[in-house]
């Protein structure tokens, strides 16, 4: 398939089954939303999806090809936005951003992705002044300075205000338009168009059942 | 590359922002130093005679103090995961960290260990192997301190974990940086002490950023 896939994908944190049999497809210009309820695994599997934790079982295909082949290929292709802004509030909105952006491969755009999410004028200040609004949306400018064809997007509109939702929408938007690819993690509708949809409670395993049926009854005398 | 230079350039800068932070593991190198003379005593040729190892260990000890920040920050904010999948080899990153780390700490602690060595009548004869010494076993610190701090990441009471797994592995450091500087203050050559250290930096360079590039996956997973 040409795009970004992964087949009967399991994750087990702390010995625990997150979730099993999981498989999805996403192909240029199309978009994947992760529902379920809190501790489902929708943060669990897209970092199995960046690359950052490793499946259990299963592989995580690009254009056929498992990513663990050559995974700095692969995550030269990618944006990542975790729950966590990885935003460091000594240096500067922009200096924050020069440093990720000289991280990912392609020409960097860094005034146009701050006009963008709307921090240009507040490009001089030290992070420590923004507020978690703003910095979420620093974090999301991430996204817009270097090229990337696969967004993967945890929890993206936490703490933006409506306004800043609209902006994102229009950039992933765009960025489909161009062909590229959205995996994003929400709780809240995003109102991405057309967009796939996973479930992650109707991956969760069965609760553990020790008997299925009615325990033997091992303690009575009568012969069986 | 450019993730190299553009990760060096940064801790520096955030070192510069957070001065005091920086400033911390000299502070503590010259007051620690300073106890001694108030412990022993006085006497200008007890001193002298102690000289080098005094500067050895305290040296190690002050950047002890530096090591449990430096890969927790970005551990805790994001960063590190986003170090991960930077589409560059880790153990580049990790050598980055590492450069930054030795410019930010082990070339204050070079710079400090002479005006102490005054301070503890450190024979003339020593200074130059001593800054020489130093400028090797700063760097072999750096390269350890930062493997036992990517493989103490996420752990708690990383501190503890972080002197018990590194202070037993710079040893050898201690053994001939103050031996070298005690071979020239007594009119002997130093250049097989410097030679060992010299060894020794290289092996870890070798090792080192590769083993931390292991313990950084394992522990952004």
């Amino acid at each position: 398939m040409d795009g970004f896939s992964g087949t009967g994908l399991a994750c087990i944190r702390s010995n625990r089954i997150v979730f099993a049999g999981l498989d999805f497809a996403v192909s240029p210009g199309g978009a994947l939303v992760l529902t379920g309820p809190n501790g489902s695994g929708k943060s669990s599997l897209l970092r199995l999806m960046a690359g950052i934790a490793r499946p259990a079982a299963g592989s995580i295909l690009w254009q056929d090809a498992p990513v663990s082949e050559d995974p700095e290929a692969f995550f030269a292709r990618l944006h990542y936005v975790g729950h966590r802004d990885a935003v460091k509030p000594a240096l500067t909105v922009r200096e924050n951003l020069t440093f990720h952006a000289a991280l990912r491969p392609g020409a960097a755009d860094i005034d146009g992705a701050l006009e963008r999410v709307g921090l240009a004028a507040l490009a001089d200040l030290p992070a420590r002044m923004l507020s978690a609004g703003q910095t979420r949306r620093l974090t999301l400018a991430r996204i817009l300075a270097t090229p990337a064809p696969l967004w993967l997007l945890d929890e993206p509109t936490i703490a933006l205000d409506y306004r800043a939702v609209e902006r994102l929408r229009a950039a992933i938007d765009a960025h489909r338009a161009g062909g590229g690819m959205i995996v994003a993690s929400t709780n809240v509708p995003l109102g991405i168009d057309d967009a796939a949809t996973i479930d992650l409670a109707a991956h969760a395993p069965a609760p553990d059942v020790l008997w299925a049926d009615e325990p033997p009854d091992i303690l009575s005398d009568e012969p069986r | 590359m450019s993730g190299f230079f553009a990760l060096v350039g940064r801790d520096i800068r955030i070192a510069l922002r957070q001065f005091s932070d920086t400033m911390m593991v000299i502070v503590f190198f010259v007051i620690a130093a300073a106890l001694f003379p108030f412990g022993v005593g006085p006497e200008p040729n007890l001193l002298a005679r102690m000289a080098p190892g005094i500067l050895w260990v305290t040296a190690l000890l002050a950047a002890m103090l530096s090591f449990d920040r430096l890969f927790q920050n970005d551990y805790d904010d994001g960063t590190l995961e986003l170090l991960v999948i930077a589409p560059q080899p880790l153990w580049m990153t990790a050598l980055a960290k590492i450069v930054a780390h030795w410019l930010t700490t082990g070339l204050p602690l070079l710079v400090a260990a002479p005006v102490i060595g005054i301070m503890l009548n450190l024979e003339p004869r020593g200074y130059g192997v001593l800054i020489a010494a130093m400028a090797l076993g700063t760097g072999i610190i750096s390269l350890v301190g930062a493997l036992g701090a990517a493989l103490s990441l996420g752990s708690r009471r990383s501190g503890v974990l972080l002197s018990l797994l590194v202070l037993p592995l710079v040893i050898p450091v201690l053994i001939f940086g103050a031996g070298a500087v005690d071979a020239a203050i007594g009119g002997f050559a130093a250049s097989q002490q410097l030679l060992v250290l010299g060894g020794l930096l290289i092996g870890c360079l070798a090792v080192c950023p590769w083993g931390c590039a292991v313990a950084l996956r394992l522990a952004a997973e």
